[in-house]
């Protein structure tokens, strides 16, 4: 069971929402992964196209808990103002604090990251922010009071896995609240590592929205982060330089 | 009435006198619309009977894909 604050999860695998082929496929995907927890944007609307689809008007919110973003902030300030408007929706009061700090990387700016918790918590929103992977900037969000940490793999949309295993093993190691690895995962693999380091679950999008089939990508991924956990939970054995044989070496009848 | 609409200007029938009544006009009535009027966050349940005039800036904001 995940817990962050007081919402608890069966599943540990958060999925986004963006940049899928169609709904009906972002539909199967969503279904098949068993998430419970979906990600959103905060965009204007275009009031001249009201009959224009929406992903949410599509979903069972009772089956869902929605993790709005603050993605398009640049400041703590632009994104304590998005997630106020996400919670006036009335329909969460989860809140991703993602400050990006760099338009090229799409790395999170630790200070104003650091700001917008900060006010977030204050105001009583369940607060997960998007951060690097640094040690001491998770250990500083976990005292201001934020109910999970969310170091990124690599940078969002890169697919390029865990870059940085070791950080992520201390941040995961000290870390008193629910660590979610988000952005960077690629495949399968990448997830079952995070959650077989010790991460309480993995939030991922392009992974899934992006792939050939993402439908069975996110059955992938489900697997993935259940077997990572299962494995971390069951304990691996310790790296030994060298072999240890697994059969008998007693009552051998050759020669 | 002449109201600012995400950054539009758009002119209007002044018997729209309420956020309620603007979401109504647009067809957003049942749809999840968040609403800022002049730099406030409106609560939901404040649409119906929060009045607009002529010159208010308006933000009206949903919920799209996101990672």
């Amino acid at each position: 069971m995940l817990q962050i604050g007081n919402y608890k999860f069966k599943s540990r695998l958060l999925l986004g929402t963006g940049k899928y082929p169609n709904f009906d496929i972002q539909k199967q995907a969503v279904e098949v992964s068993d998430t419970e927890v979906l990600t959103f944007s905060v965009r204007r609307m275009n009031i001249f196209e009201p009959s224009q689809p929406n992903f949410l008007e599509l979903l069972d919110l009772d089956k869902y808990t929605l993790l709005p973003n603050t993605a398009g902030a640049k400041t703590a300030e632009e994104a304590v103002r998005t997630a106020k408007l996400a919670k006036a929706s009335g329909l969460c009061d989860m809140i991703k604090v993602e400050v990006i700090g760099c338009q090229k990387t799409l790395l999170p700016d630790p200070i104003e990251t650091l700001k917008a918790s900060e006010e977030l918590l204050k105001e009583g929103f369940t607060v997960l922010p998007y951060t690097s992977d640094d040690v001491l900037l998770a250990k500083r969000l976990e005292e201001l009071g934020c109910h999970a940490i969310m170091p990124g793999a690599s940078p969002i949309g890169s697919g390029q896995g865990i870059i940085n295993p070791l950080n992520l093993k201390f941040i995961i190691e000290q870390a008193n609240i629910p660590v979610i690895v988000d952005a960077g995962i690629g495949t399968p693999s990448d997830a079952a590592i995070a959650m077989e380091m010790g991460a309480d679950g993995v939030l991922l999008n392009t992974a899934v929205s992006g792939a050939k089939n993402p439908v069975q990508m996110a059955k992938a991924m489900k697997l993935a982060i259940e077997a990572g956990r299962l494995g971390y939970e069951a304990g691996r054995i310790p790296k030994k330089q060298y072999a240890s044989a697994s059969s008998p070496t007693e009552g051998i009848s050759i020669g | 009435m002449n109201l600012f609409i995400n950054g539009q200007s758009v002119e209007l029938s002044d018997s729209i006198k309420t956020v309620g009544s603007l979401l109504n006009y647009y067809g957003l009535g049942d749809k999840v619309v968040i609403v800022e009027l002049n730099a406030t966050i409106l609560e939901k349940d404040t649409h119906q009977e929060t009045a607009i005039s002529d010159g208010d800036k308006l933000e009206l904001v949903h919920f799209v894909g996101g990672g």
